[in-house]
């Protein structure tokens, strides 16, 4: 009986340098059990019951059904968001970010999803918030959340990142060593469900002059940002539901705008007022906080669409290799514009390029999952991966987003990221 | 483009209701739950200022009155440098309110009210609605507008007794009003990777 330690590897199985290998080695690999259970024909001098040796849990009846459940007592602790430290006893603003090595598929639990603040997060009152409708509009309206509930309502899935993610990549002189959630974790996905935003501004009636809505949030702050009309009569929602369920306070209870696609924080969380008007409003958020500095001294203003991106989750900093062998590399790829058409990894710091497994069905402007077979000799290997949408546009590498950008752009960074993997099998965050 | 596409999917269950359950009564093509917004619904919920000066309320200070309202009220959590720097990284420096002026794009970049923020406007419809940051809305409208005043005296951008009101305040130039070019809809081909 061969088992998969022996399955014979010749070049041709080799799809790029350093190891990376045919998708047939996960698709129809003997993954199945071969273990023969050690027959015994034990005598019966000594009788004991047939449960000796069984864990508690199995001998003894476990809890009735929750009216909420929650996950394992064993991943409480383990499993959770990356929180950053208050600064000088306070925090600017306080962000929890997705641990995105931790997690499979697409969808991040909603316990789990990132979130920024700046003015902390509200414990609002869903029986009597509302949401107003006003200015360049034919009648001011205003809706409650049990009002917003007799629309049709679409279900969609997106990915939402802030602008900040992997921000410290930009002009950190050594590549960040935090685990992978500090450089990356300000990105997740979520079914999302909530009425079309067009359904409700052309209940309204908007002007035809009307060019931007001001969205106002109804937090200590009023977080406030300018959305495109074209945006707003496209695919932006008024949302009620992430994952199946009310949305959570942190990501706006008992509403929030969702602009698909679009740097986090026009997505106002807490909505209360939309102006319908012909300019944008330079709020602070959108003059001040998410401009990007660029080299000459001017700051690009209103990059609202987020950039073609990807990272490997596994392997990743944190998560080493133990020995070698047949790995899989995973990661998430995702693009503002639309979908995700291929994602290419490399295993010699890109050097060479094989086009891995994208997961289907692929959502456009959501997290797509990417895949590829890799083995480790226990060579040093920089791995790589490279998305690119259907639009065309690739993921840059660093060297090419910092001659274009410059390094004080702080938001939007999103060139492709490198681990190294040592001979021990330790994963490091390089630039290369 | 959804919005079309529901409108669509409405259409056709009311056309299949009336040709097939004959209703009788006129209702709209599409459901319509939005209840009329009163002035005053709107008012609680717009803090909006532009910086044309749009929506900027009644009152007025100065920086004089200014100096004082951000003794009380800002300079536990705002520092007043240079002998206060900030705690903060200076890319991202909330604390600091004043000076930078000229180190945009350079190594040293320190990004303020004074230095980076393009319109005047906007100082006061950030102050207004979300500072003192533990008692956001607790002043009054010139209050507002004297710490606004303040923070433009001490940027050099205005004189001491100067007067903040909803016209006088819309018209004062920032420093770094040239300093903006917009991404959207596409980012300039110069920024754009290669
Ligand atoms: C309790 C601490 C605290 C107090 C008191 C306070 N602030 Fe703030 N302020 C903050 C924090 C925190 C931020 C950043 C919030 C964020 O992350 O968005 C901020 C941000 C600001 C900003 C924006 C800075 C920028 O560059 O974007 C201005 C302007 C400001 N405050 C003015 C004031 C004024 C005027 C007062 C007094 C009326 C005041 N603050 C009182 C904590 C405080």
């Amino acid at each position: 009986m061969t088992d998969k330690k022996t399955m014979i590897v010749d070049a041709t199985d080799q799809v790029a340098g350093n190891g990376l290998m045919s998708r047939r080695f996960f698709m129809n690999s003997a993954l199945a059990s071969t273990a023969v259970v050690a027959g015994g024909s034990a005598a019966f001098a000594q009788e004991t019951s047939v449960g000796e040796g069984q864990e508690d849990w199995t001998l003894y009846p476990g809890d009735d059904a929750p009216e909420y459940g929650d996950v394992s007592q064993f991943e409480k602790g383990r499993v959770k968001k990356f929180v950053a430290p208050p600064v000088g006893g306070r925090t600017a603003s306080s962000a929890g970010r997705t641990p995105l090595h931790m997690l499979h598929g697409t969808i991040t639990p909603s316990g789990l999803h990132f979130e920024v603040t700046h003015h902390g997060v509200p414990d609002v009152n869903p029986d009597i918030h509302k949401v107003v409708i006003h200015g360049m509009v034919d009648r001011p309206l205003k809706w409650g959340v049990e009002d917003l509930e007799n629309y049709p309502t679409v279900t969609r899935q997106y990915f939402m990142e802030c602008s900040g993610n992997t921000r410290v990549n930009w002009a950190q002189p050594k590549p960040d060593q935090n685990f992978m959630y500090m450089t990356h974790g300000l990105v997740s996905g979520s079914e999302w469900t909530g009425v079309p935003l067009s359904t409700l501004l052309d209940e309204a009636g908007v002007s035809p002059d009307a060019k931007w809505i001001i969205a106002e949030g109804g937090d200590s702050g009023s977080l406030s940002r300018s959305i495109p009309i074209e945006k707003a009569m496209d695919d932006s929602m008024v949302a009620l539901y992430q994952n199946g369920e009310r949305i959570r306070p942190s990501q706006g209870y008992p509403m929030r705008v969702l602009n698909p696609g679009f740097e986090g924080n026009t997505s106002v969380k807490w909505i209360r007022s939309l102006y319908v008007t012909d300019k944008p409003v330079m709020s602070r958020f959108e003059t001040s906080k998410y401009t990007d500095k660029l080299h000459d001294g001017k700051s690009l203003q209103f990059s609202l669409e987020m950039d073609v991106k990807s990272v490997i989750t596994r392997p990743s900093n944190a998560i080493e290799l133990k020995k070698k062998g047949m790995y899989e590399i995973t990661g998430l790829a995702w693009s503002g514009k639309g979908k995700i058409a291929k994602v290419e990894v490399s295993a010699d710091g890109g050097r060479t390029w094989a086009d891995a497994m994208v997961e289907g069905p692929v959502h456009s402007k959501m997290l797509t999952r990417f895949r590829i077979p890799w083995m480790w000799k226990g060579m040093p290997a920089v791995l790589q991966s490279r998305a690119t949408d259907e639009f065309g546009q690739v993921q840059p590498s660093r060297k090419a987003l910092l001659a274009a950008r410059g390094k004080k752009a702080y938001y939007h960074y999103h060139a492709v990221h490198s681990w190294s993997v040592n001979a021990r099998g330790k994963v490091r965050h390089v630039y290369a | 483009m959804q919005g079309g596409k529901f409108a669509m999917y409405m259409r056709k269950i009311l056309l299949s209701a009336l040709l097939f359950g004959g209703a009788q009564t006129t209702i709209a093509q599409e459901p319509q739950f939005g209840e009329p917004a009163t002035q005053a619904d709107i008012d609680k919920r717009f803090w909006a200022v532009f910086p044309d000066g749009e929506n900027l309320p009644d009152g007025q200070g100065t920086a004089v009155a200014g100096a004082m309202l951000f003794e009380d009220n800002c300079h536990a959590c705002h520092k007043n440098p240079p002998d206060e720097p900030s705690e903060l990284d200076p890319e991202d420096a909330a604390d600091v309110l004043f000076g930078g002026h000229g180190t945009i794009g350079t190594d040293g970049s320190l990004a303020t009210v004074g230095s980076y923020w393009p319109y005047s406007a906007t100082v006061f419809n950030y102050v207004r609605r979300a500072m003192p940051y533990t008692a956001p809305m607790s002043l009054t409208n010139s209050e507002y507008y004297s710490l606004t005043a303040y923070l433009l005296y001490k940027n050099g951008i205005i004189e001491e007794n100067t007067v903040m009101d909803k016209d006088s305040l819309p018209k004062v130039e920032m420093p770094n009003k040239d300093g903006f070019v917009s991404a959207y809809p596409e980012i300039p081909e110069k920024y754009r990777t290669k």
